[in-house]
Protein backbone atom coordinates (compact mmCIF):
# COMPACT_ATOMS: atom_id res chain seq x y z
CA UNK A 1 0.00 0.00 0.00
CA UNK A 2 1.80 3.12 -1.23
CA UNK A 3 1.28 6.92 -0.40
CA UNK A 4 0.75 8.95 -3.72
CA UNK A 5 2.88 11.54 -4.94
CA UNK A 6 0.22 12.58 -7.29
CA UNK A 7 -1.32 15.27 -4.73
CA UNK A 8 -4.47 15.09 -6.86
CA UNK A 9 -5.10 11.15 -6.84
CA UNK A 10 -4.75 11.43 -2.59
CA UNK A 11 -7.19 13.42 -2.74
CA UNK A 12 -9.83 11.97 -4.60
CA UNK A 13 -8.71 8.61 -2.82
CA UNK A 14 -10.21 10.91 0.83
CA UNK A 15 -12.57 12.13 -1.25
CA UNK A 16 -13.33 8.39 -1.63
CA UNK A 17 -12.79 7.50 1.59
CA UNK A 18 -15.34 9.87 3.07
CA UNK A 19 -18.61 8.72 0.88
CA UNK A 20 -17.72 5.66 1.94
CA UNK A 21 -17.51 6.08 5.37
CA UNK A 22 -20.97 7.33 5.28
CA UNK A 23 -22.32 3.78 4.77
CA UNK A 24 -23.34 2.56 8.40
CA UNK A 25 -22.75 -0.76 7.48
CA UNK A 26 -18.70 -0.33 6.48
CA UNK A 27 -17.10 -0.11 9.92
CA UNK A 28 -13.57 1.71 10.27
CA UNK A 29 -11.60 -1.04 9.78
CA UNK A 30 -13.61 -2.32 6.92
CA UNK A 31 -13.34 1.22 4.94
CA UNK A 32 -9.21 0.80 5.79
CA UNK A 33 -9.20 -2.33 4.39
CA UNK A 34 -11.34 -1.34 0.95
CA UNK A 35 -8.99 1.37 1.24
CA UNK A 36 -5.78 -0.51 1.24
CA UNK A 37 -7.47 -2.71 -2.11
CA UNK A 38 -7.71 0.82 -3.95
CA UNK A 39 -4.07 1.89 -3.37
CA UNK A 40 -2.92 -1.78 -4.23
CA UNK A 41 -5.46 -1.36 -7.71
CA UNK A 42 -3.64 2.08 -8.09
CA UNK A 43 -0.39 0.93 -7.72
CA UNK A 44 -1.20 -1.99 -10.73
CA UNK A 45 -2.81 0.62 -12.33
CA UNK A 46 -0.51 3.02 -13.13
CA UNK A 47 2.27 0.85 -13.41
CA UNK A 48 0.55 -0.36 -16.40
CA UNK A 49 0.27 3.00 -17.60
CA UNK A 50 -2.49 4.64 -17.06
CA UNK A 51 -2.78 8.31 -15.87
CA UNK A 52 -3.85 9.34 -12.04
CA UNK A 53 -7.21 10.03 -12.80
CA UNK A 54 -7.95 6.91 -15.15
CA UNK A 55 -6.37 4.45 -13.26
CA UNK A 56 -8.82 5.97 -10.15
CA UNK A 57 -11.63 5.74 -12.36
CA UNK A 58 -11.31 2.27 -13.59
CA UNK A 59 -10.12 1.00 -9.47
CA UNK A 60 -13.28 2.33 -8.02
CA UNK A 61 -15.30 1.22 -11.01
CA UNK A 62 -13.82 -2.78 -10.40
CA UNK A 63 -14.47 -2.17 -6.47
CA UNK A 64 -17.95 -2.58 -7.35
CA UNK A 65 -21.29 -0.53 -6.83
CA UNK A 66 -21.54 0.96 -3.00
CA UNK A 67 -24.65 -0.26 -2.71
CA UNK A 68 -24.29 -3.77 -3.53
CA UNK A 69 -21.38 -3.38 -1.80
CA UNK A 70 -23.01 -2.41 1.74
CA UNK A 71 -25.74 -4.82 1.57
CA UNK A 72 -23.07 -7.86 1.67
CA UNK A 73 -21.48 -6.15 4.81
CA UNK A 74 -24.73 -6.06 6.34
CA UNK A 75 -25.59 -9.23 5.23
CA UNK A 76 -22.34 -10.67 6.83
CA UNK A 77 -22.39 -8.32 9.81
CA UNK A 78 -26.20 -8.59 10.58
CA UNK A 79 -25.51 -7.20 14.28
CA UNK A 80 -24.83 -3.87 12.46
CA UNK A 81 -27.81 -4.50 10.35
CA UNK A 82 -29.77 -4.45 13.61
CA UNK A 83 -28.77 -1.44 14.81
CA UNK A 84 -29.52 0.78 11.73
CA UNK A 85 -31.38 -0.43 8.71
CA UNK A 86 -28.65 -0.20 6.57
CA UNK A 87 -29.83 -2.82 3.65
CA UNK A 88 -30.28 -0.69 0.53
CA UNK A 89 -33.36 -1.78 -0.87
CA UNK A 90 -33.02 -4.65 -2.93
CA UNK A 91 -34.45 -4.95 -6.17
CA UNK A 92 -35.75 -8.15 -5.74
CA UNK A 93 -37.51 -7.80 -2.48
CA UNK A 94 -39.96 -4.70 -2.59
CA UNK A 95 -40.67 -3.69 1.43
CA UNK A 96 -44.17 -4.22 2.58
CA UNK A 97 -45.06 -0.98 2.79
CA UNK A 98 -45.93 0.46 6.00
CA UNK A 99 -49.99 1.47 5.46
CA UNK A 100 -50.58 -1.98 5.07
CA UNK A 101 -48.26 -3.08 8.19
CA UNK A 102 -50.38 -0.48 10.57
CA UNK A 103 -53.17 -2.11 9.43
CA UNK A 104 -52.45 -5.74 9.26
CA UNK A 105 -50.70 -5.22 13.01
CA UNK A 106 -54.07 -2.94 14.22
CA UNK A 107 -56.06 -5.61 12.94
CA UNK A 108 -54.16 -8.30 14.52
CA UNK A 109 -53.67 -6.46 17.76
CA UNK A 110 -57.70 -6.07 18.33
CA UNK A 111 -58.42 -9.59 16.94
CA UNK A 112 -56.08 -10.54 20.58
CA UNK A 113 -57.53 -8.27 22.21
CA UNK A 114 -61.17 -9.85 21.54
CA UNK A 115 -59.80 -13.18 21.75
CA UNK A 116 -59.23 -13.21 25.06
CA UNK A 117 -63.06 -12.14 25.27
CA UNK A 118 -63.96 -15.30 23.71
CA UNK A 119 -64.39 -17.50 26.50
CA UNK A 120 -66.81 -15.50 27.95
CA UNK A 121 -69.34 -16.32 25.40
CA UNK A 122 -69.36 -19.60 26.59
CA UNK A 123 -69.86 -18.77 30.48
CA UNK A 124 -66.17 -18.98 31.51
CA UNK A 125 -65.61 -15.40 32.86
CA UNK A 126 -62.54 -14.07 34.17
CA UNK A 127 -63.91 -12.96 37.35
CA UNK A 128 -65.65 -15.47 38.56
CA UNK A 129 -63.05 -18.02 39.68
CA UNK A 130 -61.86 -19.43 36.11
CA UNK A 131 -58.40 -17.82 35.93
CA UNK A 132 -57.08 -20.51 36.43
CA UNK A 133 -58.21 -21.03 32.59
CA UNK A 134 -56.98 -18.13 31.39
CA UNK A 135 -53.68 -18.07 33.44
CA UNK A 136 -52.95 -21.46 31.45
CA UNK A 137 -54.25 -20.37 28.39
CA UNK A 138 -52.84 -16.96 28.00
CA UNK A 139 -49.86 -17.90 25.68
CA UNK A 140 -52.55 -19.50 23.09
CA UNK A 141 -54.48 -16.15 23.07
CA UNK A 142 -52.03 -13.74 21.67
CA UNK A 143 -48.78 -15.79 20.34
CA UNK A 144 -50.49 -17.88 17.11
CA UNK A 145 -51.56 -14.08 16.32
CA UNK A 146 -48.23 -12.83 16.72
CA UNK A 147 -46.83 -15.81 14.61
CA UNK A 148 -49.29 -15.39 11.75
CA UNK A 149 -47.39 -11.14 12.19
CA UNK A 150 -44.46 -12.67 11.41
CA UNK A 151 -45.85 -14.86 8.53
CA UNK A 152 -47.17 -12.26 6.85
CA UNK A 153 -44.19 -9.96 7.37
CA UNK A 154 -42.19 -12.47 6.34
CA UNK A 155 -43.81 -13.68 3.47
CA UNK A 156 -43.57 -17.52 4.43
CA UNK A 157 -46.06 -19.74 2.82
CA UNK A 158 -49.66 -21.29 3.82
CA UNK A 159 -48.14 -24.68 4.27
CA UNK A 160 -45.34 -23.42 6.31
CA UNK A 161 -48.11 -21.28 8.19
CA UNK A 162 -50.37 -24.45 8.80
CA UNK A 163 -47.03 -26.18 10.39
CA UNK A 164 -46.76 -23.57 12.93
CA UNK A 165 -50.32 -24.41 13.65
CA UNK A 166 -49.56 -27.64 14.77
CA UNK A 167 -47.49 -26.67 17.82
CA UNK A 168 -50.09 -24.41 19.27
CA UNK A 169 -52.68 -27.17 18.75
CA UNK A 170 -50.66 -29.22 20.81
CA UNK A 171 -50.37 -26.50 23.50
CA UNK A 172 -54.40 -25.67 23.33
CA UNK A 173 -55.06 -30.15 23.98
CA UNK A 174 -51.90 -30.64 27.13
CA UNK A 175 -53.17 -27.30 28.51
CA UNK A 176 -57.01 -28.24 28.69
CA UNK A 177 -57.11 -32.00 28.76
CA UNK A 178 -55.49 -32.25 31.69
CA UNK A 179 -57.55 -32.47 35.29
CA UNK A 180 -56.10 -30.27 37.30
CA UNK A 181 -57.11 -29.67 40.72
CA UNK A 182 -57.71 -25.95 42.15
CA UNK A 183 -54.45 -24.60 42.65
CA UNK A 184 -52.16 -27.71 41.70
CA UNK A 185 -48.76 -27.49 41.60
CA UNK A 186 -49.03 -29.52 37.82
CA UNK A 187 -50.47 -26.74 36.78
CA UNK A 188 -48.83 -23.63 37.89
CA UNK A 189 -46.04 -25.28 36.21
CA UNK A 190 -48.06 -25.90 33.06
CA UNK A 191 -48.42 -22.04 33.23
CA UNK A 192 -45.05 -21.04 33.57
CA UNK A 193 -43.61 -23.53 31.15
CA UNK A 194 -46.43 -23.43 27.95
CA UNK A 195 -45.05 -19.92 27.25
CA UNK A 196 -41.64 -21.08 27.01
CA UNK A 197 -42.22 -24.24 24.55
CA UNK A 198 -44.68 -22.00 22.23
CA UNK A 199 -42.01 -19.20 21.94
CA UNK A 200 -39.71 -21.42 19.89
CA UNK A 201 -42.97 -21.40 17.46
CA UNK A 202 -42.78 -17.92 17.42
CA UNK A 203 -38.88 -17.52 16.95
CA UNK A 204 -39.36 -20.05 13.40
CA UNK A 205 -41.90 -18.09 12.16
CA UNK A 206 -39.68 -14.90 12.90
CA UNK A 207 -36.27 -16.57 11.23
CA UNK A 208 -38.37 -16.97 8.11
CA UNK A 209 -38.25 -21.26 8.88
CA UNK A 210 -34.68 -21.35 8.33
CA UNK A 211 -33.34 -21.37 11.98
CA UNK A 212 -29.96 -22.42 10.95
CA UNK A 213 -29.48 -19.73 8.23
CA UNK A 214 -27.00 -17.08 9.88
CA UNK A 215 -27.97 -14.65 12.33
CA UNK A 216 -31.26 -15.50 12.35
CA UNK A 217 -31.28 -17.20 15.61
CA UNK A 218 -29.90 -14.47 17.79
CA UNK A 219 -31.80 -11.65 15.12
CA UNK A 220 -34.58 -13.80 17.44
CA UNK A 221 -32.70 -13.46 20.81
CA UNK A 222 -32.73 -9.89 20.03
CA UNK A 223 -35.63 -9.35 19.69
CA UNK A 224 -37.23 -11.28 22.63
CA UNK A 225 -35.09 -8.76 24.61
CA UNK A 226 -36.72 -5.80 23.03
CA UNK A 227 -39.82 -7.12 23.57
CA UNK A 228 -39.61 -7.79 26.93
CA UNK A 229 -38.42 -4.61 27.21
CA UNK A 230 -40.99 -2.47 25.09
CA UNK A 231 -43.39 -4.84 26.60
CA UNK A 232 -42.59 -3.27 30.14
CA UNK A 233 -42.71 0.43 28.78
CA UNK A 234 -46.13 -0.09 27.37
CA UNK A 235 -47.48 -1.80 30.46
CA UNK A 236 -46.04 1.21 32.98
CA UNK A 237 -47.95 3.35 30.23
CA UNK A 238 -50.71 0.98 30.54
CA UNK A 239 -50.99 1.24 35.19
CA UNK A 240 -51.00 5.47 34.28
CA UNK A 241 -54.33 4.83 32.20
CA UNK A 242 -55.88 2.37 34.38
CA UNK A 243 -55.15 4.64 37.31
CA UNK A 244 -56.84 7.35 35.85
CA UNK A 245 -59.71 6.13 34.35
CA UNK A 246 -60.03 4.46 38.05
CA UNK A 247 -59.70 7.92 39.27
CA UNK A 248 -61.76 10.05 37.19
CA UNK A 249 -65.01 7.71 36.89
CA UNK A 250 -64.82 7.90 40.92
CA UNK A 251 -65.18 11.30 40.63
CA UNK A 252 -68.52 11.08 38.78
CA UNK A 253 -69.35 8.66 41.05
CA UNK A 254 -69.17 5.38 38.84
CA UNK A 255 -67.40 2.37 39.47
CA UNK A 256 -65.35 1.26 36.53
CA UNK A 257 -64.05 -1.69 38.23
CA UNK A 258 -65.66 -4.11 35.87
CA UNK A 259 -64.52 -2.49 32.60
CA UNK A 260 -60.68 -2.03 34.12
CA UNK A 261 -60.72 -5.61 35.47
CA UNK A 262 -62.84 -7.25 32.50
CA UNK A 263 -61.94 -5.09 29.54
CA UNK A 264 -58.33 -2.89 29.89
CA UNK A 265 -56.33 -4.99 32.13
CA UNK A 266 -56.66 -8.24 29.82
CA UNK A 267 -57.33 -7.01 26.74
CA UNK A 268 -54.41 -4.43 26.54
CA UNK A 269 -52.36 -7.19 28.03
CA UNK A 270 -52.64 -9.26 24.84
CA UNK A 271 -53.00 -6.38 22.32
CA UNK A 272 -49.79 -4.67 23.57
CA UNK A 273 -47.57 -8.41 22.66
CA UNK A 274 -48.53 -7.43 19.02
CA UNK A 275 -48.07 -3.66 18.99
CA UNK A 276 -44.44 -3.96 20.59
CA UNK A 277 -43.75 -6.72 18.39
CA UNK A 278 -44.25 -4.03 15.76
CA UNK A 279 -42.76 -1.79 17.34
CA UNK A 280 -39.38 -3.58 18.02
CA UNK A 281 -39.72 -4.45 14.19
CA UNK A 282 -39.96 -1.09 13.26
CA UNK A 283 -37.73 0.36 15.26
CA UNK A 284 -35.16 -1.20 15.47
CA UNK A 285 -33.73 0.82 12.69
CA UNK A 286 -33.97 3.90 14.74
CA UNK A 287 -32.94 3.79 18.20
CA UNK A 288 -30.23 1.91 19.95
CA UNK A 289 -30.80 -1.47 21.71
CA UNK A 290 -31.90 -1.59 25.39
CA UNK A 291 -30.96 -5.25 25.99
CA UNK A 292 -27.36 -4.69 25.37
CA UNK A 293 -27.38 -1.37 27.19
CA UNK A 294 -29.05 -2.67 30.52
CA UNK A 295 -26.88 -5.82 30.43
CA UNK A 296 -23.92 -3.52 30.19
CA UNK A 297 -24.90 -1.68 33.09
CA UNK A 298 -26.00 -4.82 35.48
CA UNK A 299 -23.16 -7.18 34.63
CA UNK A 300 -20.81 -5.31 37.26
CA UNK A 301 -23.45 -4.66 39.54
CA UNK A 302 -24.62 -8.41 39.71
CA UNK A 303 -20.95 -9.73 39.73
CA UNK A 304 -20.52 -7.47 43.04
CA UNK A 305 -23.71 -8.83 44.18
CA UNK A 306 -22.67 -12.43 43.69
CA UNK A 307 -18.90 -11.87 45.10
CA UNK A 308 -19.81 -10.22 47.77
CA UNK A 309 -22.84 -12.94 49.16
CA UNK A 310 -19.69 -15.27 48.65
CA UNK A 311 -17.32 -13.22 50.78
CA UNK A 312 -20.06 -12.93 53.40
CA UNK A 313 -21.10 -16.83 53.41
CA UNK A 314 -17.15 -17.25 53.55
CA UNK A 315 -16.76 -15.01 56.25
CA UNK A 316 -20.01 -15.85 58.56
CA UNK A 317 -19.60 -19.72 57.88
CA UNK A 318 -23.79 -19.24 57.55
CA UNK A 319 -25.17 -22.44 55.29
CA UNK A 320 -28.05 -21.55 53.01
CA UNK A 321 -31.22 -21.88 54.70
CA UNK A 322 -33.32 -24.60 52.52
CA UNK A 323 -36.30 -23.51 52.11
CA UNK A 324 -39.42 -23.57 49.17
CA UNK A 325 -38.59 -20.63 47.45
CA UNK A 326 -34.71 -21.10 47.72
CA UNK A 327 -33.97 -23.46 44.42
CA UNK A 328 -36.50 -21.24 42.62
CA UNK A 329 -34.31 -18.59 43.71
CA UNK A 330 -31.37 -19.70 42.60
CA UNK A 331 -32.91 -20.64 39.65
CA UNK A 332 -33.84 -17.11 38.20
CA UNK A 333 -30.50 -15.88 39.17
CA UNK A 334 -28.74 -18.32 36.68
CA UNK A 335 -30.98 -17.17 34.64
CA UNK A 336 -30.74 -13.50 34.67
CA UNK A 337 -26.87 -14.70 34.33
CA UNK A 338 -27.49 -16.12 31.40
CA UNK A 339 -29.88 -13.65 29.90
CA UNK A 340 -26.75 -11.41 31.12
CA UNK A 341 -24.15 -13.39 29.24
CA UNK A 342 -26.91 -14.02 25.86
CA UNK A 343 -27.36 -9.94 26.03
CA UNK A 344 -24.07 -9.43 25.99
CA UNK A 345 -22.87 -11.54 23.36
CA UNK A 346 -25.65 -10.40 21.18
CA UNK A 347 -24.32 -6.64 21.15
CA UNK A 348 -20.80 -7.64 20.78
CA UNK A 349 -18.60 -7.70 17.25
CA UNK A 350 -17.28 -11.16 17.35
CA UNK A 351 -14.44 -10.07 15.75
CA UNK A 352 -13.06 -7.48 18.18
CA UNK A 353 -10.36 -8.99 20.70
CA UNK A 354 -11.02 -9.41 24.27
CA UNK A 355 -11.76 -6.33 26.57
CA UNK A 356 -11.84 -5.41 30.30
CA UNK A 357 -15.76 -6.47 30.05
CA UNK A 358 -15.11 -9.89 28.89
CA UNK A 359 -12.97 -10.28 31.53
CA UNK A 360 -15.84 -9.27 34.20
CA UNK A 361 -18.51 -11.82 32.36
CA UNK A 362 -16.22 -14.77 33.25
CA UNK A 363 -15.96 -13.67 36.86
CA UNK A 364 -19.71 -13.52 36.47
CA UNK A 365 -20.35 -16.17 34.95
CA UNK A 366 -17.91 -17.97 37.10
CA UNK A 367 -18.95 -16.59 40.51
CA UNK A 368 -22.74 -17.53 40.29
CA UNK A 369 -21.72 -21.03 38.97
CA UNK A 370 -20.07 -21.17 42.63
CA UNK A 371 -22.86 -19.92 44.16
CA UNK A 372 -25.32 -21.93 43.08
CA UNK A 373 -22.95 -25.26 43.75
CA UNK A 374 -23.28 -24.06 47.20
CA UNK A 375 -26.92 -23.77 47.24
CA UNK A 376 -27.38 -27.11 45.10
CA UNK A 377 -25.04 -29.01 47.84
CA UNK A 378 -27.10 -27.84 50.72
CA UNK A 379 -30.57 -28.74 48.94
CA UNK A 380 -29.06 -32.00 47.79
CA UNK A 381 -28.13 -32.93 51.27
CA UNK A 382 -32.07 -31.82 52.32
CA UNK A 383 -33.80 -33.71 49.13
CA UNK A 384 -34.07 -36.84 50.25
CA UNK A 385 -35.64 -35.61 53.14
CA UNK A 386 -38.18 -33.96 51.38
CA UNK A 387 -38.50 -36.24 48.81
CA UNK A 388 -39.62 -35.91 45.24
CA UNK A 389 -42.30 -32.95 44.23
CA UNK A 390 -42.92 -31.98 40.33
CA UNK A 391 -41.79 -28.11 41.68
CA UNK A 392 -38.56 -29.58 42.87
CA UNK A 393 -37.87 -31.98 40.00
CA UNK A 394 -39.03 -29.13 37.77
CA UNK A 395 -36.39 -26.71 39.40
CA UNK A 396 -33.75 -28.83 39.66
CA UNK A 397 -34.01 -30.19 36.06
CA UNK A 398 -33.69 -26.10 34.84
CA UNK A 399 -31.13 -25.75 37.16
CA UNK A 400 -29.07 -28.21 35.48
CA UNK A 401 -29.96 -27.11 32.07
CA UNK A 402 -28.52 -23.71 32.69
CA UNK A 403 -25.53 -25.08 34.99
CA UNK A 404 -24.17 -26.57 31.94
CA UNK A 405 -24.81 -23.80 29.89
CA UNK A 406 -22.63 -21.72 32.08
CA UNK A 407 -20.42 -23.80 33.06
CA UNK A 408 -19.59 -24.62 28.89
CA UNK A 409 -19.65 -20.93 28.44
CA UNK A 410 -17.30 -19.97 31.28
CA UNK A 411 -14.59 -22.83 29.49
CA UNK A 412 -15.17 -21.15 26.43
CA UNK A 413 -14.94 -17.52 28.11
CA UNK A 414 -11.98 -18.65 29.56
CA UNK A 415 -10.14 -20.16 26.09
CA UNK A 416 -11.34 -16.84 24.21
CA UNK A 417 -9.98 -14.88 27.07
CA UNK A 418 -6.67 -16.56 26.47
CA UNK A 419 -6.46 -16.11 22.89
CA UNK A 420 -7.25 -19.82 22.36
CA UNK A 421 -10.70 -19.61 20.51
CA UNK A 422 -13.08 -16.75 18.52
CA UNK A 423 -16.07 -15.49 20.48
CA UNK A 424 -18.06 -16.77 17.85
CA UNK A 425 -18.12 -19.93 19.13
CA UNK A 426 -19.29 -18.71 22.37
CA UNK A 427 -22.10 -17.05 20.11
CA UNK A 428 -22.51 -20.32 18.19
CA UNK A 429 -22.88 -22.18 21.45
CA UNK A 430 -25.52 -20.07 23.31
CA UNK A 431 -27.67 -19.96 20.06
CA UNK A 432 -27.28 -23.78 19.68
CA UNK A 433 -28.29 -23.76 22.88
CA UNK A 434 -31.70 -22.22 23.07
CA UNK A 435 -33.72 -25.23 21.30
CA UNK A 436 -33.10 -26.99 24.63
CA UNK A 437 -35.33 -24.39 26.96
CA UNK A 438 -37.72 -25.06 24.76
CA UNK A 439 -37.91 -28.84 24.76
CA UNK A 440 -37.02 -28.87 28.99
CA UNK A 441 -40.42 -26.80 28.95
CA UNK A 442 -42.45 -29.12 26.35
CA UNK A 443 -41.65 -32.00 28.65
CA UNK A 444 -43.05 -29.91 31.52
CA UNK A 445 -45.80 -29.32 30.21
CA UNK A 446 -46.46 -32.61 28.96
CA UNK A 447 -45.10 -35.26 30.74
CA UNK A 448 -45.33 -33.77 34.88
CA UNK A 449 -48.94 -33.20 35.47
CA UNK A 450 -49.67 -37.58 34.22
CA UNK A 451 -46.20 -38.52 36.13
CA UNK A 452 -46.94 -37.05 39.25
CA UNK A 453 -51.18 -37.21 39.26
CA UNK A 454 -52.12 -33.79 38.63
CA UNK A 455 -50.68 -33.01 42.12
CA UNK B 1 -17.06 -15.68 -20.79
CA UNK B 2 -19.83 -14.38 -19.11
CA UNK B 3 -20.52 -16.27 -15.99
CA UNK B 4 -23.68 -16.11 -13.90
CA UNK B 5 -23.60 -14.46 -10.76
CA UNK B 6 -25.06 -17.23 -8.74
CA UNK B 7 -21.91 -19.85 -9.73
CA UNK B 8 -19.56 -16.86 -9.21
CA UNK B 9 -21.57 -16.76 -5.71
CA UNK B 10 -21.23 -20.34 -4.72
CA UNK B 11 -17.68 -21.03 -5.98
CA UNK B 12 -16.17 -17.97 -4.08
CA UNK B 13 -16.05 -20.02 -0.52
CA UNK B 14 -14.34 -23.03 -1.82
CA UNK B 15 -11.97 -20.87 -3.68
CA UNK B 16 -10.80 -18.36 -1.44
CA UNK B 17 -10.48 -21.32 1.27
CA UNK B 18 -8.30 -23.22 -1.51
CA UNK B 19 -5.87 -20.21 -2.06
CA UNK B 20 -5.74 -19.61 1.53
CA UNK B 21 -4.91 -22.95 1.57
CA UNK B 22 -1.69 -22.28 0.03
CA UNK B 23 -0.41 -19.87 2.06
CA UNK B 24 -1.85 -16.52 4.36
CA UNK B 25 -2.60 -13.70 1.99
CA UNK B 26 -4.87 -10.36 1.83
CA UNK B 27 -7.56 -9.28 -0.34
CA UNK B 28 -5.83 -7.88 -2.97
CA UNK B 29 -3.49 -10.55 -3.55
CA UNK B 30 -6.42 -13.33 -3.66
CA UNK B 31 -8.43 -11.02 -6.51
CA UNK B 32 -5.06 -11.50 -8.52
CA UNK B 33 -4.59 -14.90 -7.75
CA UNK B 34 -8.45 -15.78 -8.84
CA UNK B 35 -7.70 -13.70 -12.20
CA UNK B 36 -4.46 -15.87 -12.63
CA UNK B 37 -6.13 -19.30 -11.86
CA UNK B 38 -9.34 -19.13 -14.24
CA UNK B 39 -7.15 -17.29 -17.04
CA UNK B 40 -8.90 -13.97 -16.76
CA UNK B 41 -12.99 -16.10 -16.95
CA UNK B 42 -13.55 -15.17 -13.43
CA UNK B 43 -14.25 -11.58 -12.75
CA UNK B 44 -15.29 -10.69 -9.29
CA UNK B 45 -16.28 -7.77 -8.44
CA UNK B 46 -13.24 -6.66 -6.29
CA UNK B 47 -15.38 -4.74 -3.21
CA UNK B 48 -17.39 -8.04 -2.55
CA UNK B 49 -14.55 -10.64 -1.47
CA UNK B 50 -13.91 -8.57 2.08
CA UNK B 51 -17.81 -9.91 2.49
CA UNK B 52 -16.78 -12.97 2.21
CA UNK B 53 -13.61 -13.13 3.85
CA UNK B 54 -15.48 -11.41 6.67
CA UNK B 55 -17.93 -14.06 6.82
CA UNK B 56 -15.53 -16.44 6.43
CA UNK B 57 -14.12 -15.04 9.61
CA UNK B 58 -17.09 -15.24 11.34
CA UNK B 59 -17.36 -18.79 11.27
CA UNK B 60 -14.30 -19.33 12.43
CA UNK B 61 -12.88 -20.71 9.02
CA UNK B 62 -10.53 -18.55 8.38
CA UNK B 63 -8.79 -16.49 11.33
CA UNK B 64 -7.59 -12.55 10.20
CA UNK B 65 -4.44 -10.31 11.34
CA UNK B 66 -3.42 -6.44 10.68
CA UNK B 67 -0.13 -6.22 10.12
CA UNK B 68 1.86 -3.50 9.38
CA UNK B 69 2.75 -2.74 6.03
CA UNK B 70 5.21 -0.13 4.40
CA UNK B 71 4.86 3.68 5.22
CA UNK B 72 3.64 3.11 8.41
CA UNK B 73 -0.54 1.28 6.43
CA UNK B 74 -1.51 -1.81 7.64
CA UNK B 75 -2.85 -4.51 5.70
CA UNK B 76 -5.50 -7.42 7.05
CA UNK B 77 -3.94 -10.57 6.63
CA UNK B 78 -6.23 -14.23 6.35
CA UNK B 79 -5.27 -17.42 7.69
CA UNK B 80 -7.28 -20.81 6.86
CA UNK B 81 -7.92 -22.59 10.18
CA UNK B 82 -8.14 -26.25 10.91
CA UNK B 83 -12.35 -25.56 10.77
CA UNK B 84 -11.41 -23.82 7.55
CA UNK B 85 -9.49 -26.62 5.98
CA UNK B 86 -12.19 -29.40 7.10
CA UNK B 87 -14.81 -26.86 5.63
CA UNK B 88 -12.78 -27.19 2.53
CA UNK B 89 -12.26 -30.80 2.29
CA UNK B 90 -16.51 -30.85 2.66
CA UNK B 91 -16.60 -28.39 -0.50
CA UNK B 92 -14.27 -30.08 -2.36
CA UNK B 93 -16.14 -33.62 -2.36
CA UNK B 94 -19.56 -31.53 -3.15
CA UNK B 95 -17.77 -29.76 -6.18
CA UNK B 96 -16.44 -32.96 -7.11
CA UNK B 97 -20.08 -34.78 -7.18
CA UNK B 98 -21.24 -31.85 -8.85
CA UNK B 99 -19.07 -32.17 -11.58
CA UNK B 100 -18.56 -35.26 -11.94
CA UNK B 101 -22.61 -35.68 -12.64
CA UNK B 102 -22.36 -32.80 -15.60
CA UNK B 103 -18.89 -34.70 -16.46
CA UNK B 104 -21.61 -37.92 -17.24
CA UNK B 105 -24.08 -36.38 -18.68
CA UNK B 106 -22.04 -34.13 -21.25
CA UNK B 107 -19.61 -37.00 -22.10
CA UNK B 108 -23.22 -39.29 -22.55
CA UNK B 109 -24.77 -36.23 -24.92
CA UNK B 110 -21.34 -36.50 -27.29
CA UNK B 111 -21.42 -40.15 -27.69
CA UNK B 112 -24.74 -39.84 -29.24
Amino acid sequence: MTTFADRQLEEQIAQWRTYVRRRPALHGPDVEELEGHLRDQLVALTEAGLAGEEAFLVAVKRMGSLDALSREFARAHSERLWKQLVMAPDAQEPAKTSHAEILVVLSLAVAAALAIKVPALFGLRIDTGEESFYFRNASLFVLPLLTIYFVWKRGLSVASGLWLALPFAAGAVFANVFPFPKGSDTELLTILHLPIALWMAVGFAYVRGRWFADGGRMNFVRFSGELAIYYVLIALGGGVLTGFTMMMFKAIEMNAEWFVGGWLIPCGATGAVIIGSWLVEAKQSVIENMAPVLTRLFTPLFTLLLLVFLATMAWTGSPINVKREVLIGFDLLLAVVVGLVLYAASARDPQAPPDFFDGLQLLLVVSALVVDGVALAAIAARISEFGFTPNRVAALGENLILLVNLAWSAWLYARFLRHRGSFAVLERWQISYLPVYSVWATLVVVMFPPVFGYR
Amino acid sequence: MDMSKDLVAASATPLVLAILAEGDSYGYAIIKRVTELSGGHLQWTDGMLYPVLHRLERQGHVAAKWSAAQNGRRRKYYRITKEGRAQLAAQRQQWKAVDGTLRGIWMEACTI
